[in-house]
């Protein structure tokens, strides 16, 4: 096994790989003909054996999710699958279903005979057209070949899937918004419980998954639990795309064991672009804290990352080097918050209007220590009190950028305004 | 105003379409206001009408759903709308300074189009393609790697009428209402055009096959 280990991403160099011939050459669609054949429950034992952990950023048991679907009862379930790709820095599911969309929809069809669900969406969002367009050309094909529709491949099994079009909301990313999005509503999220496997879309029994763990189960399927089981670490299984950008030499997906580190990676990847150094990251899109040079040798695997004092996410690797302000940073994923809170709860719909006001204070140096003790004050009372995890991913920036910069803060205060040139920042200022 | 016939009628039928992917009749309304926003290139009040008779709900209902959405218009934008993302990482990549440079650039007031119709801009959040920042979209296809001055030829060359493609995209870019309609569920057969995945996409694979590092073997 390699320090990379390519599955997911295995078949993207090839031109054509989004097509349902290139697809099928290799192997595609097998394991949907072995799935058939299986009876659905060991299906979910297979993917609860595996460890596959959600990859959409929470970790939770995929096959545990499964087994939540109450069965025998006579209400219709349905699979919905996360393609809402939204969270900054996140950029994996999107150039897996512009190379490889039979991928997704093969792992859907599997999972949906998992759960014995006879109706799936994919819920993608609508600012990325041609991946839309591969997503329906690829359904379509799926139809034409018998692999979705009745009685597919002759097993009985009846399957519609449906590709649904998101219109511009980061909350829809958030697995209740997007149902309230799918039934035709304002995105916003509900109250938990009941959890979707119990009331979901329509109030029916329903699984929501992200892009990358419903493609990662045609390979359980086609290898085995145990050959998943293999990579990763003891509680963090299998592998996952590290998505790295920003300050770095060689920015783009690298597919690897979970546990793998951030030195190891930057080292694939040729390290902080020439000439700087590390100063902070994301291990996993904005809504995870920062961490910065002292953690590259932390496995990015869920516990490790959490016992760093940050979170393990999707694995979205933002670096940014000594050239790039803290508080412009904060403030540009605040002002982010505050544009896609949805409003709902007055933590977050408040709290990130306040992070946005005094941080644009703050950045040009008019502010106090005493504003950092009213931040992280801020802070506690959104962490924890809002409706959902967009509150709570707020905080993360805020809170990390104080405890590991504060010096910064402090001197734009004393200096009064920002130390920093952003045009030393930019991809062209090398 | 309502629709005239012939439209209205050629809409319904769409319409119909659209409300028959799903199990109940409300799921349709983001798709269906992407089919009027294709038909007039905003969401108007006729727009808005549209969607609350087909789906036997009021205007009132509608309208909170097209206003809680950014990807729904409510006033005409450009035939090519552009889209420069503005969050932490393509900022700080250079977005910043693209956005300064093309709205001076464009002049005028940025929530319209140019005065030829052609051109709008926007400033986006992260639209999933951080490793090749900064990114800027027309009509929601990826532009890659920018540059301001990459970016001042773009405008200028979809001003001109001429062919821009995008980076990882169809082989050019169509007009906003067309794009639209891809978005309600119509597709446009043009799938199989562009790249599978630009060179970023690839940089892991390519350097495991360049080391020989593969996934294990199955076991069994």
């Amino acid at each position: 096994m390699g320090a990379l280990t390519p599955i997911l991403t295995r078949s993207w160099d090839r031109a054509d790989s989004f097509t349902l011939d290139a697809y099928t050459d290799r192997g595609g669609y097998r394991a949907l003909r072995t799935a058939l054949g299986m009876d659905p429950d060991a299906i979910v034992t297979a993917v609860k054996d595996s460890g596959l952990r959600g990859r959409g950023g929470a970790g939770f048991p995929t096959g545990m999710k499964w087994g939540f679907i109450p069965q025998g009862d006579t209400k219709p379930h349905y699979l919905v699958v996360n393609a809402d790709e939204s969270e900054p820095g996140t950029c994996k599911d999107v150039p897996l279903m512009m190379a490889d969309p039979h991928l997704l929809i093969e792992g859907s069809i599997i999972t949906a005979y998992a759960i014995r669900s006879h109706v799936a969406f994919i819920y993608v969002r609508g600012e990325v057209l041609h991946v839309v367009r591969r997503l329906q050309q690829a359904v379509a094909e799926a139809y034409e070949a018998g692999y979705l529709g009745a009685n597919i491949l002759d097993s009985g099994f009846d399957l519609e899937l449906v590709v649904h079009c998101g219109a511009g909301a980061y909350i829809c990313g958030e697995e209740t918004a997007l149902l309230d999005s799918l039934e035709g509503y304002r995105g916003q999220p509900r109250l938990k419980p009941p959890f979707p496997a119990i009331a979901g879309l329509y109030g029916g029994p329903t699984v929501i998954n992200n892009v990358e763990s419903i493609a990662s189960v045609p390979s359980i399927i086609e290898n085995g639990a145990d050959w998943f089981a293999g990579m990763g670490t003891e509680k963090s299984k299998g592998f996952g795309i590290f998505s790295l950008s920003g300050h770095v030499t060689r920015p783009g997906q690298y597919e690897a064991p979970l546990g793998i580190t951030l030195r190891e990676l930057l080292d694939m990847a040729g390290d902080v672009r020439a000439g700087h150094e590390l100063k902070f990251w994301t291990p996993g899109g904005s809504s995870t804290p920062l961490l910065t040079s002292e953690h590259l040798d932390v496995p990015l695997d869920f516990e490790s990352v959490s016992a760093a004092g940050s979170l393990l996410g999707t694995r979205a690797l933002q670096i940014f080097d000594e050239t790039t302000c803290v508080i412009r940073a904060v403030l540009r994923w605040s002002e982010f918050y505050a544009h896609e809170s949805c409003g709902k709860c007055t933590p977050c719909r408040e709290g990130t209007y306040w992070y946005k006001l005094m941080l644009a204070r703050l950045e040009k140096g008019n502010g106090t220590e005493e504003d950092l003790d009213t931040l992280l004050d801020l802070s506690d009372n959104i962490m924890g009190r809002s409706f959902c995890a967009l509150g709570d991913g707020a905080t993360a920036p805020v809170t990390s950028s104080i405890q590991h910069f504060r010096d910064e803060y402090i001197q734009h205060f004393t200096s009064g305004g920002c130390p920093f040139d952003p045009a030393a920042s930019t991809l062209w200022a090398g | 105003m309502a629709f005239e016939p012939d439209v209205a009628e050629r809409l319904e039928r769409d319409a119909k379409e659209i409300i028959a992917r799903y199990p109940r009749p409300r799921s349709a309304l983001l798709p269906l206001l992407h089919l009027v926003q294709a038909e007039e290139g905003h969401v108007s009040k006729d727009g808005v009408d549209f969607c609350a008779t087909q789906l036997g709900i009021t205007p009132a209902q509608v309208e909170g759903v097209v206003t809680f959405y950014t990807m729904y218009k409510q006033r005409p934008v450009g035939e090519y709308h552009v889209g420069v993302c503005i969050n932490t990482l393509c900022a700080v990549m250079g977005g910043d300074q693209i956005w300064a440079e093309l709205s001076e650039y464009l002049g005028g007031d940025q929530s319209e189009p140019t005065p030829d119709g052609k051109v709008s801009i926007e400033r986006i959040e992260c639209n999933a393609a951080c490793d090749y920042a900064p990114v800027m979209t027309v009509n929601w296809e990826f532009f890659d790697n920018m540059t301001p001055e990459k970016a001042r030829r773009l405008v200028d060359d979809l001003r001109a009428g001429k062919t821009v493609a995008p980076t990882r995209g169809a082989d050019s870019v169509c007009g906003w209402r067309q794009a639209s309609r891809i978005l309600a569920g119509f597709p446009d057969g043009r799938a199989n055009e562009g790249v599978q995945a630009g060179p970023e996409s690839l940089c892991g694979l390519r350097l495991a096959d360049e080391r020989g590092w593969t996934a294990p073997e199955a076991g069994r």
